[in-house]
């Protein structure tokens, strides 16, 4: 076979060679079926399998990873799931066949269900369904991925996704997908190569077995001519030098070219981010998301247990300003039991600090928890979807509220100072009227809604561009509305962490840069090239 | 759905019910319906599920069959046992209900 080149959408920057492990579904089925009694043999030794791989699989994972996997484990031990599969099986059917129809009639009750949560499962369930036929079709499993491989599939679930050691030098290329899926954040979070949006895989049955793919131009070669792989391998061999490089000026503070002090921050979704971090690569931290207190089966957190997180954060930063942003639920993050299930369009609906206003017995306590641990280090607090300058009055009332009411009670607080996130055009436009303690710009969200097109939508991918110049006129503006009040402005979204753009930010006048821990080293060797 | 042996246990120990809340956040969801399950396993009892006082009746063994159930929160969950271990078995049952299955 000669090589085949696939163009789609870059997700996650970097280049790898790899081995291709396709994803259980897009394998073809069983060519060879045996009778009823070697079909029900077969299914149950798959379901047997699948169990057995799942409790390897979860003496490697902690806390909500290893309660899904413990849930997908008893499903699959409890008889009542494969019940019509065997009964399919005893009529006739191929154990393939009969085992995904059973398991499609399951899957479509979860689909069906008015809650939220219970929907969500369904997801579990094609985990469960996938795992077993890919023991009957004798494909590479899921847990047999190696963090080497090319993972190739038209979708990969963050559960797969997470699975993988990705420090080996495994990336990603899937026929559908979108670089702002939760998958793509965590691939650019792990730093592996991730290109979205191939189209459909023009092969048909056996898969290449070698492919290259370059996260920066999001092409993918697959059994490459020996040449196409040398010259590869030589950019491979020239990015690592440049990253080695980087790395050893990670510690230093960014200077560019002409010598402008650019800040540079650290974007965190759990303290688990911090860990084995040095706090020097870092002038402190931009941006925390708090969702993930609130996400998965535990409910909504208490306030001591968001003090205690918050806490170690700032114990972390030892001393460095941290920005915590207050839940940022709706749009395509959905909280069980909080967020507003079946919105018509939910990125336009009741999200951020709507939902938080709109909520205030879940606000206040997040508020208070805040005031409490702002004494332990520079906490300032951010403002989620802020459109207009009442919603950050309402928000400036209610923590006055809280923290008066905790200092009256005698309990250790202080006040930290309030700033809005600019992702909404209007703010953006508006900065100037908003009494905000400082400014930080969402540039995922605000070029979603410049642009009008979103950030989960592959076929408008084109169109989500944070390079835009009517993205790029909204964030000088913002920096001019802070250069007049005095007041900082940052900006924390992904494009502070997409190199080619660190240009075009820094001629906007922005100072302060929030990325992931992982894109660190590269835009600060960014920077040091940047003359605007 | 009722085996020849249910029966059986059914005939000799008298089949016990209660019923209690779920307060826990989510309802019956996963991680509830697997402590559930593996609590009732533990018993030789029938323990059977419900969300209403007059069934239908769901095996409270089968997490599977438990998951089917899709109770919210705020649902009141019926239990129906029989068996030698009967009393110790609803009360298992009651208390992680009672308890929020330990998720408060």
């Amino acid at each position: 076979m000669d090589e085949i080149l696939l163009t789609g959408h870059p997700a996650s920057p970097g280049l790898a060679i790899g081995p291709v492990a396709v994803l259980t579904h897009a394998v073809a089925s069983r060519a060879v079926r045996g009778d009823p009694a070697q079909e029900a043999a077969a299914l149950k030794a798959a379901i047997e399998g699948a169990a057995a791989e799942l409790a390897e699989l979860i003496a490697t994972v902690h806390g909500e990873a290893a309660e899904i996997l413990e849930f997908q484990i008893a499903m699959l031990g409890d008889d009542a799931l494969a019940e019509g599969a065997y009964e399919a099986v005893a009529a006739g059917a191929a154990a393939d066949d009969a085992w995904r129809a059973a398991l499609d009639a399951e899957i479509a009750g979860y689909r069906a269900a008015e809650e939220e949560y219970f929907r969500a499962r369904a997801a579990d369930l094609v985990d469960i369904r996938d795992r077993v036929l890919a023991g009957l079709n004798g494909a590479n499993t899921i847990a047999k991925i190696s963090g080497d491989s090319v993972v190739m599939g038209d979708d990969i679930s963050p559960s797969t996704f997470l699975a993988v050691d990705w420090t080996r030098g495994g990336a990603i290329a899937l026929a559908a997908g979108s670089p702002s899926s939760h998958v793509a954040m965590l691939a650019r979070a792990r730093g592996a190569p991730m290109v979205v949006g191939l189209g459909p895989l023009p092969w048909n049955g056996q898969p290449p077995s070698l492919a290259l793919v370059d996260g920066d131009a999001g092409t993918v070669i697959f059994d490459p001519r020996p040449e196409t792989r040398r010259l590869f391998e030589h950019r491979m061999a020239a990015a690592n030098a440049a990253q080695i490089a980087a790395n050893a000026g990670r510690l230093k503070p960014a200077l560019t070219a002409d010598g402008r002090r650019i800040a540079v921050l650290l974007n965190v979704a759990a303290p688990e981010d911090l860990a084995s971090l040095d706090p020097a690569i870092c002038d402190g931290i931009g941006l925390v998301r708090t969702e993930f207190l609130f996400e998965g089966s535990r409910g909504l957190p208490g306030e001591d247990a968001q003090y205690a997180v918050y806490r170690r954060i700032l114990d972390w930063a030892a001393g460095r300003p941290v920005t915590i942003r207050t839940l940022d639920a709706g749009g395509d993050k959905p909280i069980a039991g909080l967020t507003i299930d079946g919105e018509r369009n939910p990125f336009l609906g009741l999200r951020g600090i709507r939902l938080s206003l709109a909520r205030p017995e879940v606000f206040r306590l997040q508020l208070r928890a805040l005031c409490r641990a702002a004494i332990h280090g520079t906490l300032k607090v951010m403002l989620p979807m802020i459109a207009v300058p009442s919603e950050l009055d309402r928000a400036n009332a209610m923590l006055d509220g809280e923290f008066a009411a905790l200092r009256a009670a005698g309990i250790g607080c202080a006040r930290p100072p309030l700033g809005i996130m600019v992702e909404v055009p209007a703010a953006a436009l508006c900065a100037e009227d908003f009494g905000a303690a400082f400014y930080s710009i969402g540039s995922n969200d605000l070029t979603q809604y410049t642009m009008a097109a979103a950030r989960d939508i592959g076929a408008v991918a084109d169109l989500n561009d944070a390079g835009h110049p009517a993205v790029l006129a909204l964030i000088a503006r913002t920096v001019e509305a802070g250069r007049k009040r005095g007041v900082e402005v940052s900006l924390c979204g992904d494009a502070a962490a997409d190199t080619r753009l660190t240009n075009a930010l820094l001629a906007t006048g922005l100072t302060t840069l929030s990325v992931s821990p992982i894109a660190v080293a590269r835009l600060k060797a960014a920077i040091a090239g940047a003359t605007a | 759905m009722h085996d020849a042996n249910a029966n059986r246990a059914a005939q000799t120990f008298a089949s016990l019910t209660a019923f209690a809340v779920l307060v826990n956040p989510v309802g019956l969801h996963a991680r509830p319906s697997v402590k559930l399950t593996q609590c009732a396993k533990g018993f030789t009892a029938k323990i059977e599920i419900a969300l209403a006082a007059d069934g239908p009746w769901t095996d409270a063994k089968s997490p599977v069959k438990v998951m089917r159930v899709k109770a919210p929160q705020g649902a009141t969950l019926h239990f129906r046992v029989a068996g030698p271990d009967g009393e110790a078995a609803l009360a298992a049952m009651l208390a992680l209900v009672h308890d929020g299955f330990g998720e408060a």
